[in-house]
């Protein structure tokens, strides 16, 4: 067992963990921070991506000791400072860009990495970027279209043309 | 104008906040205090005979708390099938047992052999490989022709051969379909492979057996689209616990498509072994685990024969169909290539005879159960395709072609035995014309070339059966179930409702769509209404959710608790306001007195109802709560036309989506925006399946599409956006909504029209291809284009 520590979320936390412990595993079992999912066992689907220091991260596909020291977030922390839904989150809601809810973690935690480092992205450099990020509900569609309302696009005439 | 609340609302789904922010509580996230966990020691190959099971290393291993093998379930009841099918000779099906842990012989690869409850996960994987396993293998039987072969190594050794049955639909027109077809002015005939296909909701199986020894009660936490199936099929078929000792608990489910429908042999494990350890078990299936254990569908191999006259007019059909059951017989499958398959044969048209045939085949494999439409996919392919094929034969249009032979008059009894109630077939084809912009295809298809691809236009209509289903019906045709669902309306002292639904919600919106129909009725605000489901301690009963059949059931069966909740309401209204119950009207949540300006509130009633100090208790009991069974007369028939548009790369083969139009009657749609969703993910698993998904097995039957690195699901960058319409609007003749169902149109309506439009893109391309088989890779197409 190797004693680690990390900020998740902006809180401190600390665990006793195996070598063998995924971050995702340390996120879910120890820090009962269950909105990060697991969906595949071969880093595909996405589900449980997160943020480590402040880069996008599959968390299936990292042990939890080299989180050690880290600045990680998940979607427990996404929210406004109010409690209130993200922009990003608020556009999901908005246009639908989700059904079952189970890649849905994965997908807000990929869009806002995407938004970060491109504020406006096109529809092809979204569905590019969310190559690594399984949905099986949605199609897609209303996903794409949440992140460019989300990014300030208008989105009314999506499809249309 | 859109309204902002009701039905016809695109309400904003309150499930939503809680997905959104990580607080969804699925079954991985249910951990039962002083829990273990299993491992299951699985098959790798497909067909063996177990000679020895050595568990004492393992069982010395850390953590071990005990192994289980198929011995511990002699005795046990096994997995039962819950459809029993007669073949074309009066004889029911072949029907194999099912044990939880494989007994004498493995089946498929992934077939369970041994199951080990350790304190941690790891524990419990590390101890599997400490099993000793002599396991004496046997020739496998993969494909479904040579299965039914004369000396095929036999999957049961109990039963006569690989045929599960044979089945002819129906049987006394075959002689009139052979004249038809030997008579016909033409004859189109296609030869053709529904592709096997793995449902893969994004989240795997969990199950979680838990056991209070106290009240001697047994809680199963699982995965499913209908707990209360799974409480009577495990609880009264394999580990005989009465069902007022078991309840079973889906919490959220992160989708289903079918595939969560069936009961499993893991959930009925973690449920006995809780009770011989007298602790929690708790199972999590890897993805790997999931392609090699969920129930795969589809796996057709068809051959369809078309006749017309020389006016073009379909007068016969005759399909001949050999259907994969896989190993075992899993809950509902063989009704899927029978009663859910056959019946919708005559698909949007006027066709006088139909003659269906289905060999029902057991093969060294996983078995094969309903997927997203269900049999419904299977016969719209195999239809429209052979319709597609007959234009192109002919040198008609195929838009024509189908309005020509449109049903128009309804209700139409078709020859192979439904009756659609309602459809505007040329409405939707109209729609689609418009929404698609075909007008513009010529165009279109010339900037494609300028671009050196060759463009091409696939139509297709569909028509299906929902609202599954008329019990009476069901019950003839083989179903070992009813199929009604029930709704309870709790209304509270202070207004508020709390509806508990048979009905499952696993990504399609439930909790808001349902608080709609209720809040519409009585004029209250949808936010005083909440859903109750996934419980069989809270639920009075239920069947789930398949078969596009949430609202139209279960919803019929909320609408008639409410109306009955409404009349008592009105009572007590009578008598709070003093006048005749007759002259009661609710409206906008008030109720008054015709004519008059006395009037009460729906709390005053409510209220009244609860605290009973001015009330008829001699006439009306206390309270205000009220249950209804609702078993449909009939299925509902949504119908469509789909339209799609490819580029093919003369090069390279490959096939890019670049327009896709989805043309719907779903009847009354209660939120349109949620009903849309529905649309794009079914087009999208059509999309997937036309162009991207196969689940392979070799020779030997191991199973070569094992993980997301070899079954290609589809991605973002796969998919276009897409134009979909549901304004064509017939609605239901037989529930009180007027509504069909909308679930699987997309899965159904789809692939026929990506195919469609490839072997159009070739022909303008100059390459004449009658057909090539799904998925559409560009290895495919480009062997069939230079061929």
């Amino acid at each position: 067992m190797t004693k680690i520590s990390m900020t998740v979320n902006g809180r401190q936390v600390t665990g006793d963990v195996e070598g063998r412990t995924l971050l995702v595993d340390f996120l879910r079992e120890n820090l009962r921070l269950t909105g990060t999912h697991v969906g595949c066992d071969t880093s595909q689907c996405g589900a449980c991506t997160v943020h480590v220091n402040g880069l996008q991260v599959k968390s299936c596909t990292m042990f939890a000791v080299e989180a050690d020291g880290a600045d990680v977030g998940t979607v427990e922390g996404q929210q406004n400072a109010d409690g209130s839904l993200s922009t990003l989150q608020a556009a999901f809601q908005e246009h639908h860009g989700l059904q079952c809810g189970f890649c849905t973690p994965g997908m807000i935690m990929a869009a806002s990495s995407l938004l970060k480092n491109n504020p406006k992205p096109s529809e092809a450099e979204i569905r590019h970027h969310l190559e690594g990020n399984i949905c099986r509900c949605t199609g897609y569609h209303n996903i794409v279209k949440a992140i460019m309302a989300a990014s300030g696009q208008d989105v009314s005439n999506i499809a249309a043309e | 104008m859109p309204k902002d609340s009701g039905i016809g609302a695109s309400s904003k789904r309150r499930e939503d906040v809680r997905f959104l922010t990580g607080k969804g509580q699925y079954t991985d996230d249910v951990n039962v205090y002083g829990q273990t966990y299993v491992h299951f020691l699985r098959s790798d190959v497909a067909h063996a005979k177990i000679n020895g099971i050595d568990t004492s290393a393992a069982e010395a291993m850390p953590g071990v708390v005990r192994i289980f093998t198929g011995k511990d379930f002699e005795g046990i009841g096994g997995l039962p099938c819950g459809w029993q099918v007669t073949d074309r000779h009066g004889q029911p099906m072949q029907e194999p047992g099912h044990p939880v842990l494989a007994q004498g012989k493995v089946r498929h690869v992934g077939d369970p052999i041994a199951a080990i409850v350790a304190e941690t996960r790891e524990q419990a994987r590390d101890a599997a490989e400490a099993i000793g396993l002599e396991l004496e293998e046997l020739p496998a039987a993969v494909n479904m022709k040579e299965a039914l072969k004369e000396g095929a190594p036999k999957v049961h050794d109990d039963l006569t051969s690989n045929l599960c049955y044979d089945w002819g639909f129906v049987e006394d027109n075959k002689a009139a379909v052979d004249e038809a077809i030997k008579n016909a002015a033409h004859v189109t005939t296609l030869e053709l492979v529904n592709n096997r296909l793995i449902a893969n909701p994004m989240e795997p199986r969990v199950a979680v057996g838990d056991y209070n020894a106290a009240n001697d009660e047994s809680t199963l936490y699982t995965t499913s689209q209908n707990p209360h199936v799974i409480r009577l099929l495990m609880g009264a078929f394999v580990l005989g616990i009465p069902e007022h000792k078991l309840r079973v608990v889906a919490p959220d489910v992160g989708g289903g498509f079918g595939t969560k429908i069936f009961h499993y042999a893991e959930e009925a494990f973690v449920t006995f072994a809780a009770r011989q350890i007298k602790r929690p078990v708790k199972w999590t299936s890897t993805r790997s685990e999931a392609f090699m254990s969920d129930a795969h569908g589809r796996d057709h191999v068809t051959k369809i024969e078309l006749a017309l006259d020389k006016d073009n007019n379909f007068t016969a059909i005759r399909t001949e169909t050999y259907a994969n059951m896989g190993a075992y017989l899993s809950t509902f499958a063989p009704s899927v290539p029978t009663w859910l398959h056959g019946t919708l044969m005559a698909g949007n048209y006027r066709t006088p005879l139909i003659y269906v045939n289905v060999k029902a085949v057991f093969t060294n494999t996983v078995p094969v159960d309903a997927y997203r439409g269900a049999g419904r996919p299977e016969a719209t392919f195999q239809l429209e395709r052979v319709i597609d094929k007959a234009a192109r034969e002919l040198g008609v249009d195929p838009i024509k072609l189908r309005r020509q032979n449109f049903i128009t008059q309804f209700p139409y009894a078709t020859p192979v035995a439904v009756e659609y109630d309602t459809g505007d077939y040329t409405a939707t084809m109209d729609k689609l014309e418009e929404i698609m912009d075909l007008s513009g295809f010529a165009a279109r298809r010339k900037a494609s070339e300028a671009k050196g691809k060759w463009r091409g236009l696939g139509i297709n209509c569909y028509i299906e059966a929902c609202g599954i289903a008329p019990s009476n019906l069901v019950g003839q045709l083989g179903a070992r179930a009813g199929l009604y669902d029930a709704a309870t309306v709790r209304v509270n002292a202070t207004g508020s409702i709390s509806v508990m639904v048979g009905a499952h919600s696993h990504g399609q919106g439930h909790e808001t769509t349902f608080p709609q129909v209720i809040a519409e009725m009585i004029g209250i605000d949808e936010s005083q209404v909440d859903i109750v489901h996934g419980d069989s301690s809270k639920i009075p009963f239920g069947m789930g959710t398949y078969g596009s059949r949430s609202l139209a059931v279960c919803g019929s069966a909320m609408v008639r608790a409410t109306e009955k909740v409404i009349r008592k309401a009105k009572k007590i209204a009578a008598h709070l306001l003093e006048a005749s119950e007759a002259d009661i009207e609710l409206k906008n949540g008030k109720f008054s007195v015709a004519g008059t300006d006395k009037s009460v509130d729906w709390t005053g009633v409510t209220l009244a109802a609860y605290v009973p100090h001015n009330y008829p208790l001699e006439d009306i009991e206390p309270g205000l709560e009220e249950t209804a069974f609702y078993d449909p007369s009939n299925f509902t028939y949504p119908s469509g036309a789909y339209a799609c548009e490819v580029e093919v790369d003369p090069e390279t083969g490959k096939v890019t989506i670049e327009k896709f139009a989805a043309a719907d009657d779903f009847g009354n749609v209660v939120n349109p925006m949620i009903v849309e969703g529905q649309v794009h993910g079914g087009i999208a698993q059509g999309i997937g399946q036309a162009l991207l998904e196969a689940a392979v097995y070799d020779e030997n039957g191991q199973l070569q599409s094992a993980s997301y690195m070899d079954y290609a699901m589809p991605r973002a960058d796969d998919l276009p956006f897409y134009i979909v319409d549901h304004s064509s609007c017939t609605p239901c003749t037989h529930n009180p909504l007027g509504v069909k169902g909308c679930g699987e149109a997309g899965a159904i309506g789809s692939p026929p029209a990506v195919v469609n439009a490839v072997i159009d893109a070739l022909a303008s391309g100059g390459k004449n291809v009658g057909h090539i088989d799904m998925p559409l890779t560009p290895h495919r197409v480009w062997k069939a284009m230079n061929q």
